[in-house]
This record gives structure tokens, C-alpha cells and sequence, in this order.
């Protein structure tokens, strides 16, 4: 008969690197199986946060994903040094993410429409927002302007990135310009937030879009949860600021689970037609 | 940036306009040597005494008549807006309200707006809009409010859609930011075609209070973070935040509410007069320019390597390849 060691017995059944403990039921996930599910939890459909290039793949048709403006990378224009100098911080997450920064832009294909695909990373340094996202996004944005075709932004972000001070703020107003260009063209913008979508991010584009879906869960708000409940001196009720109270306030408008993410923007793209194409209705 | 392009090109005209830099701070140079330090600065911004959004508005303009409410949920106090006549021409102002004393600011929330401050705000650049009257924001302000009814209501949808409808708005905006420039709170009243800040005014990203905070886990590193953020005046011209500096009073405009409302309304008339001359379609190009402006990145020339040449036995084996094979 085996005998067991009653400490070390966890660790040694669910290795972290195939295992991973759903937060939200505690259920242990085999690490492939959930890559299959898109990072979803099997039993009680616990949305983990997902990768740009794991995004990508799951909206964009095979192969249709074709990255722009890929070099485009972040300069220190405030030498900037906190605990660390910033061009640090910088090399740190490029390095832990494979990314030049925290937003992958592209044209693309979502159930065989033509879209310009910008999707965020919320692995490097928080998915903030500094120049190059600034940038690349309003690119993006200008380039669906141009092609005229639908513009699909997945949002995950603290927010403006502190280190580029009020030039990341700026990034706000850089954005949005973009975008209110793209809404007098009438070319449909689809915005979805996932976990997290805060501050100067949902404060711009992110709640701009034509339609505006959420992920369920997904942490959605204007001030982080801790300033807020400073603020009033008290806890924050359950659910606070998470998508279904978005929902419930009006501010999005549909929870949409992951997994038919995609062919719910597919129905909207397909809703919507752009003056010049055909069109359903001769109205 | 507008103000540079249309003001040089008056200047080399020589129609007879005052200087666009006529009395304003446009290089940092031009202050004077013994600078307040960034978080001297911003104590000087935040200063109770400081002349606030109505203190300005009665003293620059005539006539002001306040427009309350936003049509749908209540009237927010954190901003005052409405009609007035500066120099015998109707404007639309609008600015976050500070106040006072501490009786003041609790009815005012300390200048900071709900979403209803915000809708209020958007209501009143449409109506400017409609009657052809330019816009005139006085930004004020520690940042938008962060409780939770503001985030019910929708904080974040509510500043959104003022920078949005302010980017494309039909008529001239010119912001003058009085004294804390907080945020995307300030940014919401903070797209316009020229913008002016008062000398001790600062503009940013998060409070200093916030940055240090998160960055170095501690509130008391505030004064570092004040110097790192680049808030004050002369990094304001340095980024082109502000287009201009209006010069105050030589103890701050906390000292003579008198003379900053001067300043500020003679650094409004020539900027008013020269963009009320500029068509519109121009007007919105240059104010997307301003701000599309904004960042500082490299981009390495020819963004996409070029593909080499393909070898032949590439050109054979390319199903393969294709496939992700070999």
C-alpha cells in the first residue's frame, strides 16, 4: 500500500503549468481543455482574461488577420521614472507579453466581412493606453474610415498610462476625434469591453460604439472600485461595476458570452450597411 | 496650434490684428526665473481663494444669464453654464464650478461633475451650435466625481460623448484652464481650437495624490509625482497642451481676482475674433490636427520588412509551407 503525503498532495495532482483553479467555483481546469474553451471555466463559465493574439484568433476568420502598423514603438517623452524608469517598465512587458505594446491593430475578417480589427492586451502593463495604443487605434480608426468598413475594437484596460502623463490623456481626445469621424460617415463601430474595461479607456472610444457589447463579469467602470469606495466611505455592493450592472444601467447592450462573441458581431456587421454598398431596405 | 497657423499667417499679412501672442506666455522662457516648483503649483492651482468659474464669467463677461439643468435628470452645481455677451457679442460658457468655502463646495461636490454636469454641458455646445455662437470652457476641476451614482449613471458614456460631440462641434471653442485641470473630467470641457491655461494652472493625467499612490504605494510621494507627471505651465507649453500661458497677477490670481478676469479677457477677444473668421470645415480639420497631434513613439521607416524573394524549391513546397508544415 502507498502512503501519501497529506501536504504536498495538491501541488503534486494539479501541477500549475496543466492545471488551473477556476476563482469563481474553485473546480480545477486541465489547461488545454480550457485553451479550447477560449479560457471560459466548463462548469460555471468563469471568463478568464485573453490574450490579444488568443482574441484574434477567436474573431477573426482563419488566416484573415493581417497585422498594420506592427513597428510602432513607445518613446519616453517625459523620462519618465517611478521605481523604475519607464523605458525599463516598457522592455519588462514587450518581454513578458511578445508584444511591442498594449494594442495589435489590422484588417480582418469576421465571418467573411472585411473589418479593421484592434484588439488590447491587457498583459502589458495593464493594457493602458499611452501614445502608441493612442496611435495605432486612431490609425485604425482612420483607416476604416478611408476603406469605409467597420471598425471592431476589443477593449482591455486600466486606462490612460500614467507614465505618459497629460499626453496620455490627450490619447482620449486623439481617439475619440478619430471615432466621431467615423460616426458622421456613418461606418458602423463596434466597441467590446472585457475584463477590465476602466477609466480614460471606457472615458473615450470604448463607450462609443454603435453597439456596445460587454463580456459577462468583466469589471466595467469609470473609477477603480477602491477609489469609489473611499470616496463614500463604505463596501461596494456585489456585482458593482461589473458588465450586468452596465447592463442593467443602460450603458451596454447586450452581456454576450465568449463563445458567441463572434457570430453576434458577425449578425451586427452583417445588420449594417455602409451608404454606397447595397443595401436591404431602399429607404 | 489653429492660433499659430491662422496668427502667423495674419502676422506676416500685417492686416492690422493684434499679435496672436499679444500678453500671453507662448515659451517657457518667457516666465519668470524663480518658478514655483510643480507641487507649489499645484497648491497654487488648488487654492480656495483662487478666482473660480463665476468669479471669471462676471468679470470677463456681460450679461450672463445661467442656463441650469440637463433636460433629463437634474442640475448638476460642479458646472455652471449659460449666455453671455463679451464685449457686446454672445457667447456660450460653460466651466466646472468650484467653491469658495467648505459650505460652498459641499453644494458645489468640490468641482466635480456627475454625468448630468457633463449632459448639461452637451446641451448647451448644441444650442451654441444651433445659434452660431462660440463656446468658451473654463476648466476647473480635481477630476470627474467617482461615486457610485456617478457610475450608475454613466460617468465614463457622459465624458465620452462631450469630447466626441466637442471634436466635431460647428463653431469656434476656446478653453481656458483656470486652475486644476483634472483628468478626463477636465478633458470632457477640454477640446477646443485654442487653449489657453492661466499661468498656475496645472493639467493631468491622474491627481499627483492618485499617481503616487499606485506607482510608488503611497500617497505622501505626491510631490515627486507632481514633477514626474509634468503638470505645470511651462511642460503645458513644452507637450502643447496649452497653446498659451495667460500671465498672472505676480502673487497668483488668488491675489486680485481683478486682474487674472482682465487677463483672461484680453487673451479671448483677439482669439475669438481671429477663429470666428475661419471657415468651418477648416476650423474642424485644424482641431482634429490639435489633437490627432498628440503622442510620442518611434516608428522605425518601412513599418513591414520587405518579403524576400522566394526560392524555387519554396515555390514547389508551398502547400506545404502554407499548411504550417516543415
Amino acid at each position: 500500500m502507498r502512503l501519501r503525503n497529506p501536504f504536498g498532495r495538491k501541488t503534486k495532482e494539479f501541477p500549475s503549468h496543466l492545471w488551473t483553479q477556476c476563482p469563481s467555483c474553485g473546480e480545477m481546469l486541465f489547461n488545454k481543455q480550457l485553451e479550447r474553451n477560449h479560457r471560459v471555466c466548463q462548469k460555471c463559465g468563469h471568463h478568464f482574461k485573453l490574450g490579444a493574439l488568443e482574441r484574434i484568433e477567436l474573431l477573426a476568420d482563419p488566416k484573415s488577420f493581417s497585422e498594420t502598423d506592427a513597428a510602432i514603438v513607445s518613446s519616453d517623452p517625459l523620462g519618465f521614472v517611478d521605481s523604475k524608469p519607464y523605458p525599463e517598465r516598457i522592455a519588462a512587458a514587450q518581454a513578458k507579453s511578445g508584444h511591442k505594446d498594449a494594442v495589435l491593430t489590422g484588417d480582418a475578417q469576421i465571418s467573411g466581412v472585411p473589418v479593421v480589427l484592434a484588439v488590447m492586451d491587457f498583459e502589458f502593463m495593464g493594457g493602458s493606453m499611452g501614445s502608441v495604443v493612442g496611435e495605432k487605434l486612431t490609425r485604425a480608426a482612420e483607416r476604416a474610415y478611408a476603406d469605409r468598413k467597420p471598425l471592431v475594437i476589443v477593449s482591455a484596460s486600466g486606462g490612460a498610462r500614467m507614465q505618459e502623463g497629460t499626453i496620455a490623456l490627450m490619447q482620449l481626445a486623439k481617439t475619440v476625434a478619430a471615432i466621431a469621424r467615423l460616426d458622421e460617415a456613418a461606418i458602423p463601430f463596434i466597441s467590446v469591453l472585457t475584463d477590465p474595461t476602466t477609466g480614460g479607456v471606457l472615458a473615450s472610444f470604448a463607450s462609443l460604439g454603435d453597439i456596445v457589447l460587454a463580456e459577462p463579469g468583466a469589471l466595467i467602470g469609470f473609477s477603480g472600485a477602491r477609489v469609489t469606495s473611499e470616496t463614500i466611505g463604505e463596501k461596494l455592493p456585489k456585482g458593482f461595476q461589473r458588465s450586468e450592472f452596465l447592463l442593467e444601467h443602460g450603458f451596454v447592450d447586450q452581456v454576450v458570452p465568449r463563445t458567441q462573441l463572434k457570430e453576434r458581431i458577425a449578425f451586427f456587421l452583417n445588420s449594417f450597411r455602409i451608404a454606397g454598398q447595397d443595401l436591404r431596405w431602399s429607404l | 496650434m489653429l492660433d499659430r497657423i491662422v496668427g502667423s499667417r495674419r502676422a506676416t499679412e500685417g492686416n492690422g490684428h493684434l499679435a496672436v501672442e499679444a500678453g500671453l506666455i507662448t515659451d517657457a522662457t518667457q516666465l519668470a526665473a524663480g518658478r514655483p516648483t510643480p507641487w507649489q503649483t499645484v497648491q497654487t492651482a488648488r487654492n480656495i481663494a483662487r478666482p473660480h468659474a463665476l468669479d471669471i464669467i462676471g468679470r470677463v463677461f456681460e450679461h450672463f444669464q445661467e442656463l441650469h439643468g440637463d433636460r433629463a435628470f437634474r442640475d448638476d452645481p460642479a458646472i455652471v453654464g449659460g449666455i453671455a455677451e463679451l464685449e457686446g457679442r454672445p457667447v456660450i460658457v460653460v466651466g466646472q464650478q468650484k467653491g469658495s468655502s467648505t459650505e460652498e463646495n459641499i453644494v458645489r461636490n468640490f468641482g466635480m461633475p456627475y454625468p448630468e454636469g457633463y449632459r448639461k454641458a452637451m446641451r448647451l455646445y448644441r444650442l451654441a451650435q444651433k445659434f452660431h455662437l462660440p463656446v468658451v470652457t473654463l476648466v476647473d476641476t480635481p477630476g470627474a466625481y467617482p461615486g457610485p451614482e456617478a457610475e450608475e449613471r454613466g460617468q465614463a458614456e457622459a465624458i465620452a460623448s462631450s469630447i466626441q460631440l466637442m471634436t466635431r462641434l460647428a463653431v469656434p471653442i476656446v478653453v481656458v484652464v483656470l486652475g486644476e485641470g483634472g483628468s478626463g473630467g477636465a478633458l470632457a470641457l477640454g477640446v477646443g481650437d485654442v487653449v489657453l491655461a492661466l499661468e498656475n494652472a496645472t493639467y493631468s493625467v491622474i491627481s499627483p495624490e492618485g499617481c503616487a499612490a499606485i506607482l510608488w504605494r503611497s500617497a505622501s510621494e505626491a510631490e515627486r509625482a507632481a514633477v514626474a507627471m509634468k503638470l505645470a505651465g511651462p511642460d503645458l507649453l513644452e507637450t502643447g497642451v496649452a497653446d498659451a500661458l495667460i500671465r498672472e497677477p505676480a502673487g497668483g490670481a488668488h491675489t486680485d481676482h481683478e486682474a487674472t478676469a482682465a487677463a483672461i479677457k484680453s487673451a479671448l477677444i483677439p482669439q475669438l475674433d481671429r477663429l470666428s473668421r475661419v471657415p468651418v470645415a477648416d476650423l474642424l480639420s485644424l482641431r482634429y490636427e490639435r489633437f490627432r497631434s498628440f503622442g510620442m513613439f518611434v516608428e522605425p521607416d518601412g513599418s513591414t520588412a520587405p518579403m524576400p524573394a522566394q526560392p524555387w524549391w519554396r515555390r514547389i513546397l508551398k502547400n506545404p509551407l502554407e499548411k504550417g508544415g516543415l
